[in-house]
């Protein structure tokens, strides 16, 4: 329950964050909401040496009409992302996955940058992010870049952030009245899917998003290749495993995570009118 | 590390360790005893509080993040001897039975109708799901909060900044 | 704090004259609870105390080769620490368990922190001590231990084969095996020549309690004298007092026990822990306060967990489908040591595998208890019974099946009949009362029975991939535990009573001391409304005092729904005789005979002169300044009662549970659940309602979400709640609740007690309904938690296998 000590630092702002992860290295890590980080500490299982607060930088929290996307500061909360008026008239998908996001106050803590950062496989939001086919904004020592989300998700619990970089916003397509799904499939509301499926689609162009199949969040190319190609939304469904990596926990086996995001798939795209 | 934490509409500085948990802050430090802890991973919701007008579980967020912020526990939702609606329904509904889960319950039921002033019983059991109560079954729970919404709405005290941006449009 | 406003009095009385018991009324306790002033135990403010932390082993079965405290001992803060060996002195006896179930049970020493090996993963291996909590639990990580590993038991049947001995002193892994046959050759033949027989292995998943409030302790020494005060999250201060004192080897009149505000226990509360008896070991000899409070991975660990039993039950039945003989084969798993009862809760099963069933002189009942290296097991809400119910009441839909009646009509068929009450069963045990079709009935008609047979009927003709299931369970509840002489027959080391104290003070306010111990069931209020109604005060006037040794020093306790069935009629036998002194005084004030005297709301009246009376307020001051008293009467209004009940009592009901599965990803979605439970009469049916939905809850998570799991090596993968799947509101239905009345003849109230009535019926008719929603796929079993891989699972292999026997349709058809 307690985690063990370290050293604190307020970042004031995102090149202070950036100069103070260059001066503590490994031994240093980012906090925001903390919902994915002080759990792993409380339980001991992650023991930095130095946490940089990034939570008190205002200037990441915002929703931005960006002209053919929407921007989103990577310190805006899910409870803001969910509520963002803005989000949901353009981009629905990520308004509604923010709201399904662990429950009301972890969404009043956590961050979008912050899920995204963690690169965590079973999280709901990079699934989205790849559905969307939306990009990441970096800041590192040299300046910004930008990161398509589709080459961000590097490996389990690794994203393509150099070590001295902070992600600054999350940028999405809109993606005004197109149809779309989002379906997670758990034991209980509060918990990590067990498989998610994020879907858009729109005049013979989808996007599909893949949760907890594999070591990474995965795009669901053999289903959005066979929809391009003609096929129904059930022809297309059965694709959904392929380059998939399920793994086995305490709630599924790898065949039921394929048969599993194969129904998901199909329920999703036929959902978002595929 | 010296933070500066107003609880309850009550200013308080102290010198917190950075590892210090908020929960462990308000209960150890400040001898607010009514914010309980019952789990290690952000599951059970116990420890819920208001911090700037949200619910959020003090058992995931450090005390040095709270600084400068405004926290209402379950100690500062009455106003003096008169129960605020919500406690007044849990108990009028039977909304608890040990009471262990019932301050963290109180303050996220208190923090939905603040977001959602007239929740179906679905609404209810939904944004509650962050609160783990193991003697009542949550039936009167939702019966407790139903009820509360059809009282007349008191904002949650203590509170004069809101966190969250502006929605934008 | 205000309360929310109560109803006035109503002062016409019901038709059982009650103007009080019966009716709802809100809690007296919940404006502490609400308002954060409630104290549970780690919120006393203790200062100075030492905080104490357990280091646990990791490994489910290994032998300790050293341990090294040194690194610990060199931290700030930190005061002292030891390994087992080092605190061996301080213990008089192992640790307590209070129930040998047979004269040659084998039972291995238990220490609070282990000796040489250690048996399951939280087996405590050391103990620091240290100014702050932080500092003792920093601590842990610097204290160096090796271990020499040996293969874990985790399975029930291997640790029967002794492969791997738990305990090499025991030279077996089976503790005991105990038997209760009635009519062996009745058993035989009855199988020999039965229309029907159904065979069925139903395997009750280890559950961990979860209570909310995880434990703490706090052992504080008094300033003068030596006495401590041991405060803990317990369901027994009664109990743990008598047993730690004999453990430690305490004079027992110094050690004051107090349960503070407790945060439910659902029976893993109901034990005597290491950390009760370290904290107080420790307080005496370092001569401070030193304190304890569990984490929820160590509550997943270190406290103990239910069920844990492969049952194997047969049934043999008549062409007719009516029960002939019954023959049950437990193996049941009690971890790595045994606990204060876990022996013992197997057993209180032992008398309800046939249900609420009219079932001839043929039972056969053997329950093996085995050692694993897991959590030991003990009480987890029903103890036993819901095991027992479950197992019948899903064999009997088996029984449905094979002798193609609706399981509704086979459960008539079966019935203990109204008139049979008071009925003695197999086993010896007389059931009070009981109308088990009126609950039925009335179960069927509040969840349109016929209507959902046949939208049930009307999906599978459409071809739905969304199968509605209907089940049904009826029961009995064992409870009122316990009459002392059923408990001696059962070698329990305790009796059954319960006490109580009526006082009423010169004021003419009331003290109540009573010996049980809430946490959470609302004693204060039921009990104020029981010595309201029948003296004739405000409820709000009667204060209740309990939980602390010093202020309720004779008590047994909260556990087996026995607190109003027995510490119930305590008080009221109380109050019979405080009425009866009161009379005495009475007369004597109004100088008349006191056989002529009336008592009816607070006021003693001459029959047929109603204008001659007296208020009891009068007769209480009259009691306390003894001014004028009758000739050899005692100043004061006071009694005193320890109640042994002379039966169990035996609630009963009907759940009925309604849900729908998704075939194609195995989700079930619980549509609508009806329980109708029968607990006697009523005092406060507010609380009644409480019970029953919190208890079905618990019995509908175990059908449906939680188990302890662990791997081959006996790691926990289960040990928080991220993990253990407790469900939230929105992964549960809304209950609908309804009673019949039965009052118990056994007891002045009437009354049969209803605390693990939910979690007896519910499980069963979850699990019933799921096999019900699948049959027609073929699928015929489902192992709990029936969880969305465990359905798509048996759905698939049914698919394999071929589907369903014409015979598995909707059974008796949509009628």
């Amino acid at each position: 329950m307690i985690p063990a000590a370290f050293d604190y630092t307020v970042a004031e702002s995102v090149d202070h964050a950036i100069a103070l992860l260059g001066e503590h290295g490994d031994d240093a890590k980012l906090i925001a909401g903390g919902h994915s980080l002080l759990p792993l500490m409380k339980l001991r299982l992650a023991t930095p040496a130095m946490l940089i607060d990034v939570d008190r930088l205002d200037e990441l929290s915002f929703v931005r009409d960006g002209g053919d996307h929407i921007a989103i500061g990577a310190r805006t909360r899910h409870h803001d992302v969910q509520n963002s008026l803005l989000l949901q008239t353009d981009v629905p998908i990520l308004a509604h996955a923010a709201g399904q996001v662990g429950d009301p106050q972890v969404r009043h803590r956590g961050t979008i940058g912050g899920s995204i950062a963690h690169a965590d496989p079973a999280s709901d939001l990079p699934a989205v992010l790849l559905a969307l086919g939306g990009s990441l904004v970096a800041r590192g020592p040299s300046g910004d870049r930008v990161i398509d989300a589709r080459d961000f998700f590097v490996g389990f619990l690794e994203s393509a952030l150099a070590p001295t970089e902070v992600l600054t916003e999350i940028r999405v397509p809109k993606v005004p009245g197109v149809g779309w799904s989002f379906q997670k499939f758990n034991r209980r509301a509060q918990d990590w899917a067990i498989v998610g499926v994020a879907a858009v689609h729109n005049n013979g162009s989808s996007g599909v998003g893949l949760v907890n199949m594999g070591s990474t969040p995965l795009f669901a190319a053999g289903v959005v290749e066979a929809l391009r190609n003609g096929a129904s939304a059930a022809d297309a469904a059965a694709h959904a495993d392929e380059g998939t990596e399920p793994q086995t926990d305490i709630n599924a086996t790898p065949e039921y995570r394929r048969h599993l995001v194969k129904v998901l798939v199909r329920r999703a795209l036929e959902e978002a009118g595929a | 590390m010296r933070i500066r934490l107003t609880v309850n509409g009550v200013d308080h500085e102290s010198d917190v360790e950075p590892r210090s948990l908020l929960v462990h802050h308000l209960r150890h430090q400040l001898g607010l005893t009514g914010t309980n802890v019952g789990c290690d991973t952000s599951s059970c919701g116990a420890c819920t509080v208001i911090v700037d007008g949200q619910s959020v579980k003090s058992c995931t967020m450090l005390t040095v993040q709270a600084n400068g912020r405004e926290v209402t526990t379950i100690e500062g939702l009455a106003d003096g001897d008169e129960m605020h609606p919500m406690q007044q329904a849990f108990q009028a509904e039977h909304g608890l039975q040990c009471g262990y889960c019932t301050p963290g319950m109180v303050m996220a039921a208190v923090s939905l109708l603040q977001e959602n002033p007239h929740p179906t019983d679905a609404e209810v059991r939904l944004g509650l799901e962050g609160n783990l109560c193991r003697c009542t079954g949550y039936h009167n729970i939702v019966k407790a909060v139903l009820t509360a919404a059809e009282a007349p709405q008191v904002p949650i005290p203590h509170v004069t900044v809101r966190s969250g941006q502006e929605v934008s449009a | 704090m205000t309360a929310t406003e109560t109803p006035p009095v109503v002062v016409e009385p019901d038709a059982n004259g009650n103007r009080i018991i019966g009716r709802p009324r809100v809690r007296r306790e919940d404006p502490r609870l609400l308002s954060g002033e409630a104290k549970f135990t780690d919120d006393l403010d203790l200062p100075g105390a030492l905080h104490l932390a357990v280091l646990r082993s990791p490994l489910a079965h290994a032998r300790i080769t050293s341990i090294d405290l040194s690194g610990a001992l060199g931290l700030p803060g930190v005061v002292a620490a030891y390994t087992g060996e080092d605190l061996a002195d301080l213990w008089a006896t192992p640790m307590p368990c209070a129930w040998a179930v047979t004269e040659d049970m084998l039972n291995s020493p238990h220490y609070p922190i282990a000796i040489g090996k250690v048996c399951y993963v939280g087996d405590g291996v050391a103990a620091v001590l240290a100014t702050s909590n932080e500092a003792a639990r920093d601590a842990l990580e610097s204290i160096i231990v090796d271990y020499d590993p040996l293969p874990a038991v985790v399975d029930l049947e291997d640790a029967l084969s002794d492969r791997v001995l738990v305990h090499e002193d025991l030279g077996t892994n089976t503790s005991y095996t105990w038997k209760l046959d009635v009519g062996l050759d009745e058993v035989e033949a009855a199988f020999a020549s039965a229309a029907h027989v159904v065979k069925e292995r139903y395997v009750q998943q280890r559950l961990i309690p979860m209570a909310m409030e995880p434990r703490a302790v706090a052992a504080v020494p008094q300033p003068f004298g030596g006495d401590i005060t041991l405060y803990s999250a317990t369901q027994i201060p009664h109990v743990l007092k008598v047993m730690t004192a004999i453990t430690l080897g305490i004079p027992e009149q110094q050690l004051r026990v107090i349960a503070p505000s407790v945060g439910g226990g659902f029976g893993s509360k109901l034990d005597v822990y290491a950390e009760e008896l370290l904290c107080t070991a420790l307080a005496q000899k370092h001569r401070v306060a030193v304190r304890w409070v569990e984490e929820r991975t160590e509550n997943a660990q270190a406290t103990i967990q239910g069920r844990g039993q492969i049952q194997d039950i047969e049934l043999a039945a008549d062409e007719n489908g009516k029960l002939l003989a019954v023959r049950v084969n437990l193996l049941a798993d009690m971890g790595g040591y045994l606990q204060l009862i876990t022996p013992g809760i197997p057993l209180l099963g032992a008398f309800l595998y046939a249900g609420v069933y009219d079932l001839p002189l043929a039972y056969s009942f053997t329950c093996t208890g085995v050692y694993t290296t897991l959590t030991p097991t003990d009480a987890y809400r029903g103890a036993g019974r819901p095991e027992a119910t479950y197992a019948i009441e899903r064999a009997m839909d088996r029984l449905a099946v094979a002798t193609g009646l609706d399981p509704v009509e086979l459960r008539r068929r079966n019935f203990i009949q109204k008139e049979q009450f008071p009925y003695t069963a197999f086993t010896g045990l007389v059931y009070d009362s009981g109308d088990h079709d009126g609950a039925l009935t009335k179960a069927l008609a509040m969840v349109d029975y016929d209507g959902v047979r046949a939208e049930q009927a009307a999906r599978r003709a459409a071809g739905s991939t969304r199968h509605l299931g209907i089940g049904i369970s009826t029961y009995f509840e064992m409870c009122g535990l316990a009459p002392s002489r059923v408990l001696a027959s059962l070698n329990y080391s305790a009796g059954g009573w319960e006490s109580a104290t009526v006082r009423v003070l010169p004021t003419n306010k009331v003290q109540v001391v009573t010996g049980a111990s809430p946490h959470g069931q609302g004693h204060e209020t039921s009990w104020s409304m029981i010595v309201a109604e029948r003296l004739g005060v405000d409820p709000d006037d009667v204060d209740v005092l309990h939980s602390d040794t010093a202020l309720a020093p004779l008590g047994m306790d909260t556990y087996g729904s026995r607190s109003l069935a027995v510490g119930g009629i305590a008080i009221y036998q109380a109050i019979d005789k405080v009425i009866d002194k009161a009379r005495l005084i009475a007369a004597h004030i109004l100088e008349c005979d006191p056989l002529d005297l009336e008592f009816d709301l607070g006021t003693f009246s001459v029959r047929g002169t109603p204008s001659s009376q007296v208020p009891l307020a009068q007769v209480a001051f009259a009691a306390f300044t003894a001014h004028d008293l009758p000739d050899g009467l005692e100043p004061n209004l006071e009694a005193q009662v320890t109640y042994d009940p002379p039966n169990f009592s035996w609630p009963f009901g009907t759940h009925i549970c309604v849900l729908d599965i998704d075939e194609e990803t195995g989700a079930i979605d619980v549509v609508k659940f009806v329980a109708v439970d029968d607990c006697g009469n009523q005092i406060n049916p507010t609380i009644v309602d409480g019970q029953v939905h919190g208890g079905v809850i618990q019995g509908l998570a175990q059908a449906l979400f939680e188990e302890a799991i662990y791997d081959a090596d006996g790691n926990p993968l289960t040990s928080t709640l991220a993990d253990y799947l407790v469900p939230a509101a929105c992964d549960v239905p809304p209950i609908t609740t309804g009673h019949t009345i039965t009052p118990s003849p056994t007891n002045p109230l009437g009354v049969k007690g209803i605390g693990e009535a939910g979690t007896i019926g519910s499980a069963p008719a979850v699990m019933n309904a799921v096999v019900d929603a699948l049959s027609h796929l073929g699928v015929t079993e489902m192992a709990m938690p029936a969880s969305p891989l465990r359905v798509w699972t048996a759905i698939e292999a049914a698919r394999v296998a071929g589907g369903a026997s014409p015979t598995a349709a909707t059974p008796g058809g949509a009628s």
